[in-house]
């Protein structure tokens, strides 16, 4: 006899529970060849803002953890990836990624987690400086974490995902993320790892849905301070986002020109993106 | 009870304006050049005495068009082929020029903008010397700046500053531009051209290639004009936030590099311990210094409750002795507000905090009889929910709060849209780390304020804008490859 197997309710990742959307609405992710995979959870403006809310409310206690320990948190992230390997292989190949891509996708993306836990604990010693001014003083410029992030995920289904949120929350950022609406399933995957490992509530947030209806009331948020627009590939939103992220001057981190290679060595224009400079002084003196 | 103390009588000791040559009328410097503008005139006055100082030209979208089109020409055919050490040592030169020629620098840039000749040559001028000489030695070390091993220039960029710091804003533009690889176009303010005119004339006796340097005049329009040409790469302001948005929303959707050093209302907290003579001359430097026209001003002063008392005598009693006139006077410690506006603004926002009920104190000084002034002025009894406390006034007014805990000073500090700058004041040196961090702001000074360094990053976090001015990081600012 065959075993009926028990399928999984897709739903949202908010301050680190999976709440249905408030909106009741669902919709239907597709295979590459247009077939019925899951109903998906859709976003609405509420959840947005309830999401906003935890990645607030995270903020204080993520920015303030030792960058050692912020290291070992997202560490832990790539440690239990590896153990949903097969699992993701599994979704992004349904997703209808080409079968020779799918495996080295999913071991880069294990693999980008670990070079970003590296950098946690060392991207300030790179990004500040001690600075030589011509008197007597101390002066030390240092990057700390912009805030609230908000990223629209690129289509890239689980290396593009890892790629923009692991860089900001390696710097003490607290995030919400538009996964990709045509490739969910591996976000609530990833979502699901960020529940079980050692991540506090609230500092990743993923929501599915439409970006194109999401994305706006982020960008306009007055306690969103910056907005990663990596996945968005219509200029005309990508305008209108930039346009209403002006309104309390987030820091926009404008979508790719082109095409974007994920699977390339990153640079630190990711962690860049998203920290602030402080610079200190202090008398010297007796 | 305070009063104001005897003590000699300073004699005037005004220094001489025979040192510069003020034009009756000016064009506009574009390719090497004073050109004639398409448009208008307007004129610029010294706001000590109202005086017309000179006639200058309102340049037009088609006058900036001219000035981007010189700057890429000079982009493309000279300076980006030029290797970084020849760059430097025309930098080099430029640094050279304005030590030499800084009294009359000085001079020139207090009859115009109204501020003390002993803050005009002590501060800003030596400054604009060095940060010429520091961003000098960057031109040909541009791999070691950390954006790999050959970063590129940005072209074209387009530079709106505004009318608090006029010649030092230039330097802090246009040195790290130029020692990137960049060319530029700069508007100064329209009550504050004369210094960038002047420097028009630097460039020449540099003999810098024609179109590396533009100047432009104007008002907003002409730095709409400015920011929203197409062939601009880069812009740059330093201005109020309100502009600063509406620059971020039309650079949207373009690939134009940005940064924006916006307004503030920067929090000065005192401790009980901290050392209170110092802390004194911090505050009123903090506030007063150029007529409280700094965006970084310690606008809100944030006292411990144990020694409000104590804090505000000493201040009262120091505020008596600022002595307020003649900028070109060597004694004057508070010159003119900049423009009729600006004292308006000044004047409205005081009135609602007398309004809110909040209880005014200005220092005794006699008001000249022409030209814009506003007597050193602190607010006590001021709390959050206050104008006063939360909009920036951009004059030499104090809004007075206090606390008991060190967790109230930083929400109390942080409870702002903006986030430029912070004072603490402490002897305690694990309060003082421990504050510095907390304080969301781009700079924090601690038992100092106001200090300023071509080598120490300067900007903002939240709606105090983004992008850092001041070494390396100011550099990256204009360069590809660095998100900054």
């Amino acid at each position: 006899m065959t075993r009926i197997d028990v399928r999984k309710t897709h739903k949202l990742y908010i301050n680190g529970a999976f709440p249905r959307s408030e909106s009741g609405r669902t919709y239907e992710a597709l295979d590459a060849k247009g077939d019925f995979i899951a109903n998906m959870a859709k976003a609405s403006r509420k959840d947005a803002r309830d999401a906003v809310l935890a990645a607030r409310k995270a903020f204080g206690g993520w920015s303030t953890r030792t960058p050692y320990n912020r290291g070992q948190v997202i560490y832990r992230i790539a440690e239990v990836m590896e153990g949903r390997r097969d699992q993701f292989i599994a979704e992004i190949l349904a997703g209808g990624t080409p079968p020779k891509r799918v495996a080295p996708c999913v071991d880069a993306s294990i693999d980008r987690v670990v070079w970003y836990a590296g950098w946690a604990d060392k991207y300030v010693q790179v990004l500040g400086n001690a600075n030589a001014v011509s008197g007597p003083f101390f002066n030390l410029s240092t990057p700390e974490p912009t805030g609230v992030v908000a990223i629209i995920a690129p289509e890239a289904p689980l290396l593009g995902l890892v790629s923009v949120i692991a860089p900001a929350i390696a710097t003490g950022n607290t995030v919400v993320v538009i996964a990709t609406e045509n490739h969910p399933v591996p976000a609530v995957t990833l979502a699901e790892i960020m529940a079980t490992s050692d991540v506090p509530a609230g500092v990743v947030n993923i929501l599915t849905g439409s970006a194109a209806e999401i994305a706006p009331w982020l960008a306009s948020h007055m306690d969103v301070n910056g907005i990663d627009l990596a996945g968005v590939t219509d200029p005309a939103l990508a305008t209108e986002l930039e346009v209403a992220a002006a309104e309390n001057l987030k820091r926009v981190l404008r979508a790719p020109s082109g095409p974007a290679d994920w699977l390339a060595e990153p640079t630190l224009a990711r962690l860049e993106a998203f920290v602030e400079t402080k610079t200190v002084w202090h008398p010297i003196g007796v | 009870m305070t009063t104001k103390r005897k003590t000699f009588e300073y004699a005037p000791a005004p220094e001489s304006r025979a040192i510069v040559d003020i034009k009756s009328s000016y064009g506009l410097f574009i390719n090497g050049e004073f050109v004639d503008g398409k448009g208008g005139s307007f004129k610029t006055i010294s706001p000590a005495t109202e005086e017309v100082l000179a006639e200058v030209t309102e340049a037009t979208a088609a006058d900036v068009d001219t000035a981007v089109r010189a700057a890429r020409k000079a982009y493309e055919t000279v300076w980006s082929k030029l290797p970084g050490s020849e760059r430097a040592k025309y930098l080099y030169r430029i640094a050279r020029i304005m030590a030499e020629r800084s009294r009359e620098f000085a001079v020139l840039e207090s009859l115009d903008n109204g501020k003390p000749i002993k803050e005009s040559r002590d501060v800003d001028l030596p400054l604009v010397a060095q940060w010429f000489f520091y961003y000098a030695g960057w031109a040909d070390k541009l791999g070691h700046a950390g954006l790999g091993p050959d970063p590129k220039a940005l072209g074209v960029a387009g530079q709106v500053i505004p009318w608090n710091f006029p010649i030092m804003m230039l330097a802090w533009k246009i040195a790290p531009a130029l020692a990137a690889g960049n060319t530029v176009v700069l508007k100064p303010a329209e009550t504050t051209p004369l210094t960038a005119l002047l420097f028009a004339e630097v460039c020449q006796q540099a003999e810098l290639p024609p179109g590396v340097v533009n100047i432009i005049t104007g008002a907003g329009p002409t730095g709409q004009a400015l920011v929203e040409h197409p062939d601009v790469d880069k812009v740059a302001f330093t201005g109020s936030t309100a502009v600063g948005k509406a620059i971020a929303r039309s650079v949207a959707g373009t690939s134009k590099k940005v940064t924006l050093e916006l307004g503030g209302k920067a929090a000065n907290i005192v401790f009980d311990d901290a050392p209170l003579d110092q802390a004194i001359e911090g505050i009123v430097g903090g506030i007063f210094f150029n007529q409280g026209h700094v965006c970084c001003a310690g606008s809100r002063l944030l006292v411990q409750e144990n020694v409000y008392d104590d804090v505000i005598e000493r201040l009262k009693r120091r505020m008596a002795t600022l002595r307020l006139g003649d900028p070109l006077d060597k004694n004057t410690d508070i010159g003119a507000i900049n423009s009729a506006e600006q004292l308006a603004r000044i004047k409205e926002l005081s009135a609602v905090g007398d309004a809110e009920g909040a209880e005014r104190w200005s220092a005794p000084c006699e008001i000249p009889d022409h030209g814009f002034w506003f007597a050193p002025t602190i607010f006590t009894g001021v709390t959050q929910a206050h104008r006063i406390a939360r909009e920036e006034i951009f004059g030499p007014v104090l809004s007075v709060l206090t606390f008991r805990t060190p967790a109230e000073a930083i929400e109390k500090a942080n409870n702002t849209p903006y986030g430029l700058s912070a004072g603490v004041w402490t002897e305690k040196g694990s309060r003082i780390l421990s504050m510095a961090s907390q304080l969301r702001a781009g700079v924090v000074w601690a038992n100092t304020f106001n200090k300023f360094d071509p080598a120490s990053p300067f900007g903002g976090y939240k709606e105090s804008g983004y992008g850092r001015e001041g070494g390396r990081h100011g550099l990256a600012a204009y360069l590809q490859g660095a998100s900054a």
